[in-house]
């Protein structure tokens, strides 16, 4: 197991909240996460996975400690160089979908490699609809993102986490909003995603079945972990 | 279909917005409408009175101001004593030695665009006992005509008609309704030095000032000189065209150099109506200004509420790694993209404006409102229009780059 490729890499996190008062929310958490492994983080609510998961995703800076992204440094780095690393090296997929309503599935899929500026305008759109085809949704490219059933927008989300194809994708609650069918779907695309092209899955989520069948979980308790177990 | 990110995400925005993206525009029509209207009228105005000021007097008068002796005469030697006399206008005569030459010289500089002399007289015009007291005028009228256009305000007879003929005279229509005299009628002049001339009318003319209706007339200079008693060589002043009326006033400098007589430009002569008219165009631009500064406040408004409302897609772009200049520049064009769409028919609307305005007739001397379409106010509204929305819109773009995604992720 050791001689695998470190992809993340926690050194001592903790963070504090200080409304209402002053509360460590996460405290010494330290860490790694493998190439191609998919990791779940379970624990109750308030147990601060959450919390972990927006600092590990370097939305939120305001933590103490250390966090490596492809044994890079990227505590202390500047907020654009942040948002260039999440647009290039992380994808998210949230337990609400959140996509971008006045636009098709496909432009929702395309915006952050636009963004990226790496492909031409023609090469997005072709790798656009070759996650579109992995995931099952090609035929409601053009559609408005607002008309799709909740499980067909949960998979354009994911298309759109992959379509930079990130090292990592961060994961709040992916199947907290879909019913056993869709989340089986999610759930064998994810596989798929770490097994086959691996990439690394980090997702936070209460579902304890869902947890149960991915690599590797780690469970917190008031902001500690309290264990690590490997699924088989 | 070819865009970068941020401005396809910013024209999709305006597109599904549309309603809200017109209501802006609408707003900034309006304001940059009435700016450009209310500047044309007040530059249009401005224009009007000055040329009212240029029928009589040209951009520059030179003419002998009156001399008063010292009132003081301090003596070098400390016992001698000291010699106070009342001040007093030692001038004997308004005379402009060397006329000729002098106005040779005035017209062979290059920023002379025409000059010419005028020899001024108090007549009094005279039918039986009536009497009405005025100017007499004595000019060469053809060149005095190419530089005010009396012939414009000729009513009857013609102007050529006094060239050349001494015992002519052009009168104004105040003088002829009162005195009861018509077109090659004869007329009785005066003048204070008890010079009486029977002179035949040549032609009427009504400027709309009834001022100079009722008192001006123009017979020929050597008349004039008659008239006070004077030579040939007797002028009473020098009027002087330059290229440009707002530089007058240096043009001014130059010429005193060239004589020892008083050079006064026309923003000297007219100062109290060039003040009005500076206070007038200060309120109109400060009201306009603050129309326009009020349709700022409808773009800041409208795209503050959109953010608002687009808090969770802003979180959701800076999640997916697009930065706070990102944001600001999206937002940013969509505040440029309304305020061109309603700068472009603002100009329109305050040239529909105009264009209604310049038929409306004002009667009198003014006629038709005195407005016209200037490039350099179309320009003007324009560059304003643009930098009071980007401004406008800047501000709100800036809060909705602060956006703390996860702040709205953990709601």
């Amino acid at each position: 197991m050791n001689n695998r490729e470190i992809i993340l890499h926690t050194n001592s996190v903790g963070k504090y909240f200080y409304d209402p008062i002053k509360f460590k929310a996460i405290d010494d958490i330290s860490f790694d996460v493998y190439k191609g492994e998919f990791l779940t983080l379970v624990g109750k609510s308030g147990s601060g996975k959450s919390t972990l998961l927006y600092c590990l995703s370097t939305m939120d800076t305001a933590y103490e400690g250390e966090l490596y992204i492809k044994g890079e440094k990227v505590t202390g780095k500047k907020p654009n160089e942040l948002a260039n690393i999440r647009n290039c090296t992380i994808g998210f997929i949230f337990q609400f979908h959140y996509l971008l309503p006045e636009f098709s599935c496909l432009m929702n899929i395309m915006l952050p490699a636009l963004k990226l500026n790496k492909y031409t305008y023609e090469e997005v759109e072709q790798r656009a609809y070759e996650k579109m085809k992995l995931l099952d949704i090609e035929d409601q490219a053009l559609k408005p993102a607002s008309k799709l059933s909740g499980g067909q927008q949960q998979r354009v989300a994911i298309a759109r986490a992959l379509i930079n194809d990130p090292a990592i994708i961060m994961c709040d609650e992916p199947t907290g909003n879909l019913d056993s069918k869709n989340t089986q779907i999610v759930f064998e695309i994810f596989n798929r995603i770490c097994h086959e092209l691996g990439q690394t899955i980090i997702a936070v989520t209460h579902d304890l079945d869902f947890a149960k069948a991915s690599d590797r979980t780690i469970e917190l308790a008031d902001g500690k972990i309290i264990s690590t177990y490997e699924n088989n | 279909m070819k865009r970068k990110a941020n401005v396809e995400i910013a024209l999709t925005h305006i597109v599904a917005r549309r309603k809200q993206t017109f209501t802006a525009a609408l707003g900034v029509t309006i304001g940059v409408g009435v700016y450009l209207f209310m500047n044309s009228l007040s530059a249009g105005f401005s224009k009007f009175s000055r040329g009212e000021i240029f029928k009589n007097s040209a951009h520059i008068k030179i003419y002998k101001n009156d001399e008063i002796c010292s009132p003081f005469i301090p003596n070098s030697k400390q016992d001698n004593v000291n010699v106070i006399v009342n001040p007093q206008i030692t001038t004997l005569s308004k005379k402009i030695i060397d006329p000729e030459n002098l106005l040779n010289v005035v017209k062979s500089q290059s920023y002379v665009t025409n000059a010419i002399s005028q020899v001024y007289f108090d007549a009094f015009y005279n039918r039986g006992k009536a009497q009405i007291r005025g100017t007499g005028n004595g000019v060469n009228i053809i060149d005095y005509d190419a530089m005010f256009s009396t012939s414009k305000y000729m009513v009857a007879g013609s102007i050529n008609n006094l060239q050349g003929n001494l015992n002519g005279i052009i009168i104004g229509s105040g003088i002829a309704e009162k005195l009861n005299l018509g077109i090659n009628e004869n007329i009785t002049v005066s003048s204070s030095f008890g010079i009486v001339k029977v002179m035949k009318i040549v032609g009427i003319f009504t400027t709309g000032n009834s001022l100079n209706d009722q008192s001006r007339s123009y017979v020929n200079i050597a008349t004039a000189q008659q008239f006070i008693k004077e030579g040939p060589s007797y002028v009473s002043t020098i009027f002087v065209n330059t290229p440009n009326a707002d530089r007058s006033g240096y043009y001014a400098e130059q010429l005193q150099q060239l004589t020892e007589y008083t050079v006064e430009d026309w923003q000297t002569t007219s100062a109290d109506l060039l003040s009005g008219d500076k206070t007038r165009s200060t309120l109109m631009n400060s009201i306009s200004l603050s129309i326009l500064l009020m349709t700022a406040f409808i773009i800041y408004n409208l795209l503050s509420s959109t953010i608002m409302q687009k808090i969770n897609d802003i979180a959701i772009l800076k999640a997916t790694g697009f930065s706070g200049t990102d944001v600001i520049s999206i937002f940013l064009m969509e505040a440029v993209i309304m305020g061109l769409i309603g700068t472009i028919m603002g100009m329109i609307l305050g040239a529909v404006l105009i264009w209604m305005m310049s038929g409306i007739y004002m009667g009198g001397p003014v006629g038709y409102f005195p407005i016209s379409f200037e490039l350099s106010l179309f320009i003007q509204s324009f560059v304003l229009g643009i930098v009071i929305t980007t401004c406008a819109g800047y501000f709100p773009a800036r809060n909705a780059a602060n956006v703390d995604p996860v702040e709205i992720f953990r709601k």
